[in-house]
């Protein structure tokens, strides 16, 4: 690596899974060991998965494991440069020229380094997050939103942590923040921006990381109830829906249960609670017909 | 480890993964290496995981890689601690009896360590029982293991219903609580049968090289799966991957429309903004453009030879169906009808096509594709689907059984339609050989070769 080397934020695997365990996400082994390498090769993570699967929230825990502040950058179709990076502030410019058009000698030069200086320049998140000297996590939220030009720009930054603004001059990340890009796969990513993520494929957790998660979540909730739910919901995935049940329902139907007092999940308590974990009608009508509900 | 120690190993698990189809530039191979120094080396599954991340780009290469990994960096062949499952005692019974009673024995752990769940130990226990009862005959090539030969002498799938008594511990059967027992058994059972392959992979790559093993044991990914030749395991793979196909188709043909953002300057809302900033237009206004809804036309062969693509073309049309209004199904074998119907959002495709099967009038004769008497009926019938703004869109491998092709009819389509292509599930060679009339077809409608996923999607990017 030739740029200057970062200290590092984890000392080794193990140290990441227990301090993302402390911020409240509980990482498996591929989560814990691509986010120490994201730290310690000084690349941006990647992450991609089905929307619900704790994308977001990874960044979220890693800001708070690693005492930092979180930058959020949401993408979206139509997302250009002036909302992404910098733009400057027309308005506030327009005042100022106005304002000294009274004033004699005023001089253009001065005028112009004074109307694009440091008071004028509206930061957006990537060169807030480039010119932060505090610890920062960067996230860049649905990458798969925005349009390919974005993509352009992110490489840009990603790979030199710097922005060079014409009338100021290059502005150097003094402090690398920690990137984190997430989407959802409903557009292939270029490869060039690829190459320089680590990839991370999230998919919906391991049964037993599953449990764990919603204990840890939802305290309050009987350990065989939370077994049973969680077996629920994954028969609920492996049928053909519009839109499986993510972890983020799953904790939701353990918020409900325990706000309605039931202690078991059986045929009637399903029927009457389903709709928390499944959104579309063909879903629970498909659902209740394969789990034999009538 | 091969001679050249550790990088050479690694270039050549690189390379490895790099021939079973996915793409890993210079950039990664150095990123691999580097993660070598990173992560602890004895830790297997850290190494797996951190090369996964600097050498997958999807998540559907995960199989493969995971496949790859297991033959580079196997698992050492340390005897096994189980003190429980000591081998039979000889007793001088024959060599049958001890091995059924093996087996016998061997199935009553397997029932154990399956309702138990616990993933690591049906893991050790596949080794156990590959290393008991999968050995072949030895030939002079050396031992051989096979999976089938463990699963035969375990028949773990008639294990299913002790199972659920296990699991539903004494509930009554029937109901949600047995569904959901079922998955559990299905996928533990899934495991267990997945664990045994991975063992009989990593023995014979032992014993025959792993490149011989690397080249078998890899499936070509869900994308590069042949339509034609595609196995029903392959189509369930290949269904998810149809819904983001049919999103980027979606979001590909209104990207046109959103060509030159925005429209007119609106005059009056830029002047009342510029009122803020003094009367000087900083910020201009612009009128939304006016959105042209574009019109898709599927004609679809669904004639048995095309089973699997006219399956999965089906899917395409019920996906896309679901992002824009204007999609107009027709499927055809030997007469057209309209499918439209069968498809509303939230339908299911399994479902429709078996309809469409029983209710819609596609076939008048014998039940063989008549590509003339088709485009005939459908011109004659639906004679306005097809306007100026309409895209058409043929499915099928144009093998008429030596019978007419209707060009004029199709031509006179083609000419009325916006725009029109035909995709054939056929490879380009065989086009016009035996009663193909695929050649003919492709002078007077673009002709593009769609052989599976990964084909569509480039044709969906180039429309």
């Amino acid at each position: 690596m030739t740029h200057a080397q970062q200290a590092a934020r984890f000392a080794d695997v193990a140290d990441v899974s227990a301090r993302l365990a402390a911020a409240g996400y509980l990482p498996d082994a591929q989560i814990a060991t691509t986010v120490f390498l994201a730290d310690r090769l000084g690349k941006p993570l990647l992450v991609e998965g089905p929307a619900g699967t704790g994308k977001t929230e990874l960044a979220k825990a890693l800001a708070t494991a690693t005492s930092s502040d979180l930058i959020r950058l949401q993408c979206y179709e139509g997302l250009d440069e002036a909302r992404a990076l910098y733009e400057w502030n027309y308005k506030k410019q327009l005042l100022r020229i106005q304002a000294s058009q009274g004033t004699d000698g005023a001089d253009w030069g001065d005028l112009h380094d004074d109307v694009f200086g440091e008071e004028f320049l509206l930061s957006r998140p990537l060169l807030t997050a480039i010119r932060r000297e505090d610890p920062t996590v960067l996230l860049v939220d649905e990458t798969d939103k925005a349009d390919v030009e974005v993509e352009g720009l992110l490489l840009e930054v990603l790979s030199d942590f710097q922005v060079t603004i014409p009338e100021i001059g290059t502005i150097v990340a003094t402090r690398r923040p920690m990137v984190v890009l997430t989407s959802n796969a409903t557009r292939e990513l270029s490869e060039a921006l690829k190459r320089r993520c680590l990839y991370l494929a999230l998919d919906y957790p391991s049964a037993e990381r599953e449990r764990e998660i919603v204990l840890s979540r939802v305290p309050e909730l009987a350990p065989a109830l939370a077994e049973q739910l969680v077996r629920t919901v994954r028969a609920l995935r492996a049928m053909e829906l519009k839109k499986s049940p993510s972890i983020s329902e799953t904790l939701d139907w353990a918020q409900t249960l325990l706000a309605l007092g039931l202690d078991t999940l059986g045929d009637d308590e399903v029927r009457a609670t389903l709709g928390v974990v499944l959104k579309h009608a063909s879903d629970q009508t498909r659902a209740a017909a394969e789990l034999r509900l009538n | 480890m091969a001679d050249g120690g550790l990088p050479a190993h690694l270039d050549g698990f690189v390379r490895a993964v790099r021939e079973a189809g996915i793409p890993v530039g210079i950039s990664a191979a150095v990123d691999a290496a580097q993660v070598l120094t990173a992560v602890d080396l004895l830790d297997r599954e850290q190494l797996r995981h951190g090369l996964a991340a600097v050498l997958l780009q999807r998540a559907a290469q995960r199989q493969t890689y995971d496949v790859l990994f297991d033959l580079w960096w196997p698992l050492s062949d340390r005897p096994e601690d189980d003190a429980d499952t000591e081998p039979a005692p000889d007793d001088g019974s024959t060599d049958a009896q001890r091995q059924a009673a093996l087996a016998a024995q061997l199935r009553e752990e397997l029932l154990r360590r399956l309702l138990d769940g616990d993933e690591e130990a049906l893991r050790r226990f596949a080794r156990l029982a590959v290393d008991q009862l999968g050995q072949g005959q030895p030939s002079p090539s050396g031992q051989s293991f096979f999976s089938y030969r463990v699963l035969r002498a375990l028949s773990p799938d008639t294990l299913v219903s002790q199972l659920l008594d296990g699991l539903l511990g004494g509930a009554d059967r029937g109901g949600l609580a047995e569904q959901v027992a079922r998955q559990t058994v299905r996928e533990r059972l899934a495991a267990f049968r997945a664990a045994v392959e991975a063992e009989v992979r990593r023995r014979s790559a032992a014993e025959r090289g792993r490149d011989r093993v690397a080249r078998t044991a890899v499936k070509p990914l869900a994308d590069q799966v042949d339509f034609l030749r595609a196995q029903s395991a392959d189509l369930a793979e290949l269904r998810r991957s149809v819904a983001p196909l049919a999103r980027r188709l979606a979001a590909r043909l209104s990207a046109k429309r959103r060509m030159g953002r925005e429209g007119r300057l609106d005059f009056r809302r830029t002047v009342r903004a510029s009122l803020a900033t003094g009367g000087v237009p900083v910020v201009t206004h612009h009128k939304p453009r006016t959105v042209h809804k574009p019109e898709l036309v599927v004609l679809c062969d669904i004639s048995g030879s095309v089973a699997g693509f006219s399956h999965f073309t089906l899917m395409l049309t019920q996906a896309l169906r679901e992002h824009f209004s204007g999609v107009r199904a027709f499927a055809f074998v030997d007469s057209t009808d309209e499918v439209t119907r069968f498809f509303a959002p939230g339908a299911d495709v399994a479902d429709a096509v078996q309809r469409i099967g029983r209710e819609a009038e596609v076939v008048t004769f014998d039940g063989h594709s008549d590509y003339g008497n088709a485009f005939g009926v459908f011109a004659e019938k639906w004679a306005t689907a097809v306007g100026p703004k309409t895209s058409l869109l043929v499915l099928g491998d144009g093998r008429t059984n030596y019978r007419q092709p209707g060009l004029p009819v199709l031509a006179d389509l083609v000419r009325r339609s916006r725009s029109a292509y035909w995709l054939n599930p056929e490879p380009a060679r065989l086009w016009g050989t035996g009663d193909s009339a695929a050649d003919r077809y492709a002078r007077v409608i673009p002709m593009v070769e769609v052989r599976n996923a990964a084909q569509l999607a480039e044709f969906v990017t180039t429309l």
